[in-house]
């Protein structure tokens, strides 16, 4: 691994990724402090929702390398949870969001059963059937408000039932679930988990030579995410006040989740959160210029902008950015060597054979 | 009475399941040329029902006579589409190859909404309306013709791929690109063909359908995800499948709305979906 690449004495670039990492966590707590105005904060926690579905998406998608489209029906699946055990019976989120999520991971064992035997395109065709349904069994599903939804009441305020009427709690919790979706991603990514992973992903028939269970670890990696989609959805479910299967359980929303991971650097750590940034700031600042009015100029912009990154930066944004720091790093390294080999016009010479 | 009801339901699925055959060969022959699943097919349809509807609402055109230039039309935005853009990902990772078409599809029905509003539109007072009646059985004309269509669509298409050089050169490229290139077929020629057959096929469903069907921006999403079900079902790559299983679906559809209520006439077709995918992904008659 690159992140693991020991820093040479006099590096240009020691630990970026330590530094960038550590600059923008000091950065999301302190914007609280500039921020004060409800519509900004709410742009920024909703770019941290969706970093940290992006990162929940990408565990499976991206370490494991099995691109699903139906995520939202896990996101869906904690939305619902969480607000039906509120509703209904009276249950704190702080019981109704974990409790979504392990259904959602106890569920995503059938999700798995029903897609993990098929390959490339048949299994993102067939994630699309499956959360297509999830969305026609909420939508017929009476007691859960069917296609009209559900709402959530606003009279007991507080941390107790994330109930608040201001947006600042709500973006310390996105960031908070972020902080951990991104902690367990970390901790996966570094374990015999990520190896497996790594190997079903790039090498499935070498994974199952060397004894790997494919299956069992396709699995363990859509638990996981399932998990920590669900949370996101309860979070989500909570901060709204209200449900219906269009808004958390509809196949644009699974395709959202997949294009903040693939926009900002599939399988890689910080892409999702990167992703997430710059395709929530997009999305807003296209629909402020001319979204509202029904035009669908908007549309088009957001869909230009996948386009051109599908077809032109595969890699991602993180991607991107690693070429040119690596491409940046052998420069200077090729400058340094010039420059103790002793005369300038070495250098010179060096300089002018650089491609 | 309730064998009428049942006849009726099987006529009005096969005559729907037609259309959606029309709507799955294009797709079928891009997955079986290049393996390419376009996710924007169902906007090619859409495209083809407002070539139906400009033609009508500014000249008093009606569709059939403005179908050849509709297909001629979308052929030509195929072609262009394979050019300009899908040339750039045929060899790209499949997470690229998704996100390209699935951002077309986009990018299409936010066109379609900008330039002609997102409002429902319809054509009244065409060449063919109302209805026929052979005992208990009641079928719209539209719909008849619209399935008669269908069937000599796909029937030319059939015939192009297997009777002419051309189409059997598209044929090779699919089987074996590699060998295909050595017996001097050009291959991205026959890719591009394959695009502009394609949306071709999937705008004439559209002109089809126009007469009997709203017409607005998102349309295509109803017939994307029957297209994929279809595809599967029929084998990728195959067109004759691709054929049976539309009509198979489209029965399906009608009678598992009849007999189970028609908010689940979509979960039957997903279901069955599912169920080929997982214990005949190749499809019924999918080459092995």
């Amino acid at each position: 691994m690159k992140a693991s690449m020991k820093p040479t004495m006099a590096h240009p670039f020691p630990r970026i990724g330590l530094t960038v990492a550590t600059l923008s966590l000091l950065a999301a707590l302190a914007l609280p402090l500039v921020v004060h105005n409800p519509s900004m904060l709410n742009l920024a926690v909703l770019a941290l929702m969706a970093a940290q579905v992006g990162v929940a998406w990408n565990i499976v998608g991206g370490q494991a390398g099995q691109v699903s489209l139906g995520h939202a029906a896990f996101f869906g699946i904690g939305a619902y949870t969480s607000t039906l055990l509120s509703l209904k019976l009276g249950i704190s989120p702080w019981i109704g969001l974990p409790a979504g999520g392990l259904l959602a991971a106890l569920l995503s064992v059938a999700f798995g059963w029903s897609c993990f035997r098929l390959r490339g395109h048949y299994f993102a065709m067939a994630t699309i059937a499956v959360a297509e349904l999830t969305q026609i069994f909420f939508t017929n599903w009476e007691f859960a408000g069917a296609s009209v939804g559900l709402n959530l009441t606003m009279d007991r305020e507080g941390w107790a039932w994330l109930n608040f009427a201001g947006k600042l709690p709500y973006y310390w919790l996105a960031l908070g679930l972020l902080a951990l979706t991104l902690l367990a991603a970390f901790c996966i990514e570094r374990s015999y988990l990520g190896y497996y992973f790594r190997a079903i992903k790039d090498e499935p028939e070498a994974a199952r030579s060397i004894g790997i269970d494919i299956a069992r670890y396709k699995q363990v990696a859509l638990a996981v995410s399932a998990f920590f989609t669900a949370l996101g959805g309860g979070l989500y479910a909570h901060k709204e006040f209200y449900i219906d299967p269009g808004s958390v359980l509809s196949t644009a929303l699974s395709i959202k989740m997949a294009l903040v991971a693939i926009l900002g650097g599939i399988g890689t750590l910080s892409g999702p959160v990167l992703g997430a940034l710059v395709l929530t700031l997009i999305e807003e600042a296209s629909r402020m210029l001319f979204g509202g009015t029904g035009s669908g100029i908007d549309i088009v912009l957001y869909a230009l902008l996948i386009v051109l990154i599908a077809v032109f930066y595969p890699a991602g944004l993180v991607g991107s950015i690693r070429d040119m720091t690596l491409r940046a790093r052998q420069r200077w390294r090729r400058r340094q060597a010039a420059a103790t080999a002793g005369t300038a016009a070495t250098a010179a010479a060096a300089e002018g054979s650089r491609p | 009475m309730t064998f009428d009801i049942l006849l009726q339901a099987l006529a009005s699925g096969v005559l729907i399941g037609l259309i959606y055959a029309l709507v799955a060969i294009g797709l079928t022959m891009i997955f079986g040329v290049m393996d390419i699943v376009n996710f924007a097919h169902g906007e090619f349809l859409m495209l083809g029902m407002y070539g139906s509807f400009w033609g009508f609402a500014l000249f008093h055109l009606d569709p059939l006579l403005t179908l050849p230039l509709t297909a001629l039309m979308l052929f030509a935005l195929g072609v262009l589409l394979y050019r300009l853009l899908i040339v750039r990902i045929v060899d790209a990772p499949m997470v690229s190859q998704i996100f390209t078409t699935f951002g077309l599809m986009l990018l299409l029905r936010g066109l379609a909404q900008f330039f002609w509003k997102p409002d429902f539109r319809s054509i009244e007072n065409s060449f063919v309306a109302g209805s026929v009646q052979w005992g208990g059985l009641h079928l719209g004309k539209p719909q008849l013709l619209a399935g008669a269509g269908a069937v000599v669509v796909t029937g030319l298409v059939y015939w192009f791929l297997h009777r002419t050089r051309l189409g059997v050169a598209l044929e090779a490229t699919a089987a074996d690109k590699e060998a295909a290139r050595l017996m001097g077929i050009d291959s991205h020629r026959m890719f591009a063909l394959a695009w502009g057959i394609a949306a071709a096929c999937a705008g004439v469903a559209g002109v089809l359908l126009s007469t009997f069907f709203p017409i607005f921006p998102e349309v295509g999403a109803s017939f994307i995800l029957i297209a994929f079900v279809v595809v599967n079902l029929g084998g990728f790559g195959s067109v004759a499948g691709a054929f049976w299983a539309g009509i198979l679906v489209g029965v399906i559809e009608v009678m598992g709305g009849l007999l189970v209520g028609p908010e689940y006439k979509l979960a039957i077709v997903l279901v069955l979906f599912l169920g080929v995918l997982m214990w005949r992904p190749r499809g019924l008659m999918g080459k092995a």
